[in-house]
């Protein structure tokens, strides 16, 4: 299947998009005013946009610590998002929830927690209820390899084949858990992807980083989970570029060899995909920075909101213990 | 007897409340190991399973901690599953999603949405169950906020109170007691609602008041029937609701009788007594504070025991209450030994051969 133009420059635009948010957000951390943890998403952008692309807006994403990338792939407000990571009440979750807490009900972003491997049941629940109440819509959970070695991921993998759920496992497989590398964590000889198979469930592994790959694979799984109503699990290995958590490079600490992050750093999607989309004259430099420049003042737009907003008022620390 | 009430137990009143319930909402589903078994979770899901369609009752696996992530999420898109757990032990499994998740779920989401769900919890006792099937953990959820946890203790508020949590929008977790499910009583047949967050009054008195939860209330009752032989009026409240909890009822008839037993149905150490007692406290008069005496009753600081023969040292009854009474009164009853009913310790009656 061939990619449309259209959709390769939405791709790329989309990939940059949030590229370029991280990186503001990387730059203005130091102003010391978005007082929350932030798992920054530089380098994993190929998978959500990849995804999300392929999912209807009545379609639901559930997510973990590294979400931001998710949440703007879906659609989720970026206003919204930067007034919630600078604590301000017109933040998503009116800066209760912080960077870990993105929520987009619109975009059908309903869920991100910081807990690993958390919202794979609560992703499983949503597709359960979408089923018994005979919904077309699907969800896909985005999770880390770290999540898969928690007891949630297997119980959950049993149910949503025990009942043909209409949900995508997505797992962004970083090979890092903060600085553990999985080799420390997983044995030698264990496969997530095989591990979803053992369950009943297909997989199928994609490179993380390749955006047309990510898009073409999912276009078809996403179809075939809708209409058959059955879970799907694809393992993507990606690379993090930044710190585990926080604005910064981290790579003077050795924990990843010079090798590893050589290896990786010739596999950025959005400097590869941008030589494609040039080299094929499907964009131009010129419409490449024009494109960056009307990025750069939607965002300089979106955070200028946020850094204005108002903090919440006392009220709201007892206003939603209880519905 | 009227015609719309009828006497039946504690867990055909908690069934009748969930048939009503599923009813009335084609969104509530029940969900929990064994919940269509044949004796059907203590006979509270028994055949329910056969009323309603299959998409409605769901046994499931024993992954407690992701059946309820699954249920929260199910949730999020207007269901209301019931969840059951045969002890209260078994929740433990799933404490990550309802304290991080389901209780938090609405404040950390700036009221975006609510987790209304429901989680039953059967407290054990007796007959050898040990360390592992007899713990009563109220004080662990009532900690939470965000979370409701309720305790039911008669046919009657059991079928009000469940049918309010169902109706409520949000995580409410439900203590039943397993001596608790063949007490009979009066209970409407109608669909009928007990507030949340409500204590109760069950018996009037004078002289002392009792305060207390679950098969506890049963026990102060008990007590305050052979008091009353002894010319003590006693007066009784039912906690109901642990959190949020109806602190103005029990001062008000805290300040009423100035003398108080708070009996505890699980261990005292950080638990409800500890939290009653304060709040009383906190709330007091310097006057009311010299004036009012306040005493508490729970089991010992131990894991209960398997056999009968130290499990006996573990649960307090009528007559420890009442000697903590004659304590707080500066009186001394004459032959108690008279009230003693014989009944073993890990029996709910005599007739009871085991197992649970």
């Amino acid at each position: 299947m061939k990619i449309s133009k259209s959709i390769k420059i939405k791709l790329f635009r989309e990939m940059l998009r949030i590229r370029l948010i991280e990186q503001t957000i990387a730059s203005k951390y130091h102003e010391a005013e978005m007082r929350c943890p932030v798992h920054l998403s530089v380098g994993q952008e190929a998978i959500a946009v990849g995804v999300c692309q392929n999912l209807k807006k009545n379609d639901k994403i559930v997510t973990a610590h590294r979400s931001h990338a998710h949440y703007l792939a879906k659609g989720g407000s970026i206003k919204k998002m930067l007034g919630e990571l600078y604590g301000k009440v017109t933040g998503c979750a009116k800066g209760l929830g912080g960077s870990m807490h993105l929520i987009d009900l619109n975009a059908g972003v309903f869920a991100a927690v910081p807990i690993v491997g958390s919202t794979i049941p609560i992703g499983t629940g949503i597709a359960w209820a979408n089923k018994l109440k005979k919904k077309k819509e699907i969800v896909a959970a985005f999770f880390g390899d770290g999540a898969t070695e928690e007891g949630v991921f297997f119980e959950s993998l049993d149910f949503a084949s025990l009942h043909d759920l209409p949900i995508l496992f997505v797992c962004e497989n970083n090979e890092y858990s903060v600085y553990s590398h999985i080799s420390k964590r997983q044995s030698s000889k264990r496969s997530i992807s095989k591990i979803a198979n053992s369950f009943g469930i297909e997989s199928l592994q994609i490179d993380g980083n390749n955006i047309e790959d990510i898009f073409l694979e999912t276009k078809k799984i996403i179809d075939k989970v809708k209409s058959k109503s059955k879970p799907f699990l694809i393992e993507l290995k990606t690379f993090r570029y930044l710190e585990h958590c926080g604005p910064n490079n981290d790579d003077k600490l050795n924990y990843r060899t010079n090798k590893y992050l050589n290896l990786w750093k010739k596999k950025c999607p959005i400097i590869n995909y941008q030589h494609h989309l040039k080299k094929y004259n499907y964009l131009t430099t010129k419409e490449i920075e024009k494109m960056n420049m009307k990025i750069r003042a939607e965002i300089f737009h979106a955070f200028n909101f946020a850094k204005k907003s108002k903090f919440p008022e006392k009220i709201l620390l007892k206003k939603y213990i209880y519905a | 007897m009227l015609k719309n009430i009828k006497k039946i137990t504690l867990a055909e009143s908690i069934r009748e409340a969930l048939v009503l319930s599923m009813k009335k909402n084609d969104n509530v589903i029940l969900v929990g190991l064994g919940v269509d078994d044949p004796k059907g979770i203590f006979g509270t899901t028994k055949d329910i399973d056969k009323i309603f369609k299959k998409e409605r009752v769901f046994d499931f696996p024993t992954a407690e901690n992701a059946m309820t992530g699954i249920s929260i999420g199910a949730s999020l898109l207007g269901m209301k599953p019931v969840i059951v757990h045969q002890r209260v032990e078994f929740s433990l499994l799933s404490l990550e999603q309802i304290i991080n998740q389901a209780a938090k779920w609405f404040f950390m989401n700036g009221g975006t949405k609510s987790v209304p769900l429901v989680i039953r919890l059967i407290i054990g006792r007796g007959w050898g169950q040990g360390p592992q099937h007899s713990q009563s953990l109220e004080a662990i959820f009532a900690h939470i906020p965000g979370l409701k946890v309720i305790s039911l203790s008669t046919p009657y508020n059991a079928k009000g109170l469940l049918i309010s949590s169902i109706e409520d929008k949000n995580p409410v977790i439900i203590f039943e007691h397993r001596w608790l499910h063949e007490i009979q009583g009066e209970v409407p047949k109608k669909y009928y609602k007990i507030p949340l967050g409500k204590a109760k009054v069950v018996k009037k008195g004078t002289d002392i008041t009792l305060v207390s939860s679950s098969y506890m209330v049963i026990e102060c009752l008990r007590s305050a029937k052979i008091l009353k032989s002894y010319s003590i009026d006693v007066e009784v409240v039912d906690i109901q609701s642990l959190r949020p909890l109806d602190i103005q009822t029990i001062m008000n008839s805290v300040k009423k009788t100035k003398k108080a037993i708070i009996v505890d149905n699980g261990g005292i150490n950080f638990g409800i007594s500890s939290e009653i007692i304060a709040r009383l406290y906190e709330n007091f008069s310097n006057k009311e504070k010299s004036i009012c005496k306040i005493e508490r009753i729970g089991p010992p600081d131990n894991p209960i025991p398997s056999t009968r023969e130290l499990a006996k040292y573990c649960y307090p009854n009528y007559l420890d209450i009442i000697k903590k009474t004659e304590k707080l009164l500066k009186k001394k009853f004459k032959n108690l030994e008279k009230y003693k009913d014989n009944i073993p310790l890990d029996q709910p009656n005599k007739d009871f051969m085991g197992p649970f």
